[in-house]
């Protein structure tokens, strides 16, 4: 089946009539400067969050960067950086039987006991 | 099996469940948010020149700390949708040559110079209010990276078009030139902002598959009228026209009616005939050479600083 995209976006002019050409990879990044996750603590006492990802060449250079490309307006006050090589994901495609052992145990949640109407503070 | 995968993916595209980056996807998918995302992230990049040109000359301390923090969260929103680009396999350097090369397009808009102070205000109220128009949609599109930076660029894109309007309001209480600048800035931009919404809509099959992926939620038309119906009104405040005698409420539509667009001009400048494509292209491509040594001792110094730990 073959179409074309013709919604045409901010800045971005569609397949056709010089649009763009093959926006295809070829995989050749070889001099980039490593890709680091960056996740932040919006506040005290609440968790480090992910925020998204950006190059640097070193862990301080990667927390700089952060500074400003993730908190200009106070958005954080901790910065993790972690190498994006580092981070191993689980597999969408194993999603099914990794989460099976929890799934038919309702019994876990509070909401699954019976309890009488005059049982008050539990 | 790829029929069941395609299923899948549509099911929960349906479901308005977000794809994320190691979900199975479409080719055709992967491709269009590539090309849809990177131009995007390079016109973030490109709109920070037309700004960047009137910095040294903001009228005054205020409106100079505010234009660097606004062209500053232009190259902010470039390296969101970089990174969000990223995530579906094509290279940081490989979108920067797609981009120094002339493969990708980045927003007609900023193919046009800045010829005036009040430019900064036009680019804001017009330029930015079309591309805040265009962007709200983009937060519940179907792919996660891409909806979240378009969460955060929003967030921040509506301090530029006030600070826009602030810059437009001021100038229309001051002198007679400055009226007749503001004026003349609003007459230059007005039909190029209208046409950031791209093309007229047509009736293809092709643009159903997009609006099926949730790529697509509302026709380039839809969002101009809106922008129109709303910039109409907004103009009255400043007490400047918008440069279109067509333009008159149609009571029945329940909108503006406009004028005809000038189409043959918006494909010229994005097929690189614009007043200023070459310009831009040319100061992007200096910026990105002359970096290079940086780039190289950063990363000459990052190795050295990693042999010595090893060796301590």
């Amino acid at each position: 089946m073959s179409y074309q995209i013709t919604k045409f976006f901010y800045g971005d002019y569609g397949e056709a009539k010089n649009g763009a050409a093959d926006i295809s990879s070829t995989n050749n990044s070889s001099n980039e400067w490593p890709l680091w996750e960056i996740f932040i603590r919006s506040k005290q006492g609440l968790d480090h969050k992910h925020v998204g990802s950006l190059h640097a060449v070193d862990a301080a250079m990667a927390i700089e960067n952060a500074r400003d490309v993730y908190t200009r307006r106070m958005e954080g006050l901790s910065i993790w950086a972690v190498e994006s090589k580092n981070i191993h994901a689980s597999s969408p495609s194993e999603s099914d039987s990794l989460y099976d052992p929890a799934n038919d145990k309702a019994y876990r949640h509070p909401t699954f006991y019976d309890l009488p109407e005059e049982v008050k503070y539990m | 099996m790829e029929k069941d995968l395609a299923q899948i993916f549509q099911d929960k595209v349906d479901k308005e469940i977000r794809i994320e980056p190691k979900d199975w996807m479409p080719e055709k998918y992967r491709q269009t948010l590539i090309r849809q995302i990177s131009q995007h992230a390079h016109s973030e990049i490109i709109g920070m020149l037309p700004e960047g040109n009137w910095i040294t000359r903001a009228p005054s301390l205020r409106r100079k700390a505010i234009l660097i923090a606004k062209v500053q969260d232009e190259a902010g929103h470039g390296l969101y949708l970089y990174s969000a680009a990223e995530t579906l396999g094509i290279s940081r350097d490989e979108m920067y040559d797609q981009l120094h090369t002339g493969k990708a397009k980045y927003s007609s808009i900023f193919n046009y110079p800045t010829l005036s102070w009040a430019d900064m205000g036009v680019i804001g109220w017009l330029v930015d209010g079309a591309a805040i128009m265009n962007q709200v949609p983009l937060c519940r599109s179907s792919y996660g990276p891409y909806a979240r930076a378009m969460v955060r660029v929003c967030k921040e894109e509506s301090f530029h078009q006030r600070q826009g309007f602030e810059i437009l309001y001021t100038l229309s209480k001051g002198t007679a030139a400055q009226r007749k600048m503001a004026q003349d800035a609003i007459n230059r931009w007005w039909w190029p902002s209208i046409m950031m919404f791209g093309p007229k809509d047509d009736e293809s099959p092709n643009s159903i598959q997009s609006m099926k992926w949730k790529i697509k939620r509302f026709s380039n038309d839809e969002l101009r009228q809106k922008f129109i119906d709303v910039c109409a009104e907004q103009v009255k405040v400043l007490g400047f026209t918008l440069p279109d005698k067509e333009l008159k409420w149609n009571e029945e539509r329940g909108h503006y009616d406009f004028g005809v667009i000038n189409w043959d001009e918006f494909w010229q400048v994005i097929q690189g005939n614009g007043p200023c494509n070459k310009e831009r292209l040319d100061t992007r491509k200096k910026a990105w050479a002359e970096g290079e040594w940086v780039r190289e001792a950063a990363t000459a110094y990052a190795e050295k600083k990693k042999i010595k730990v090893k060796a301590a």
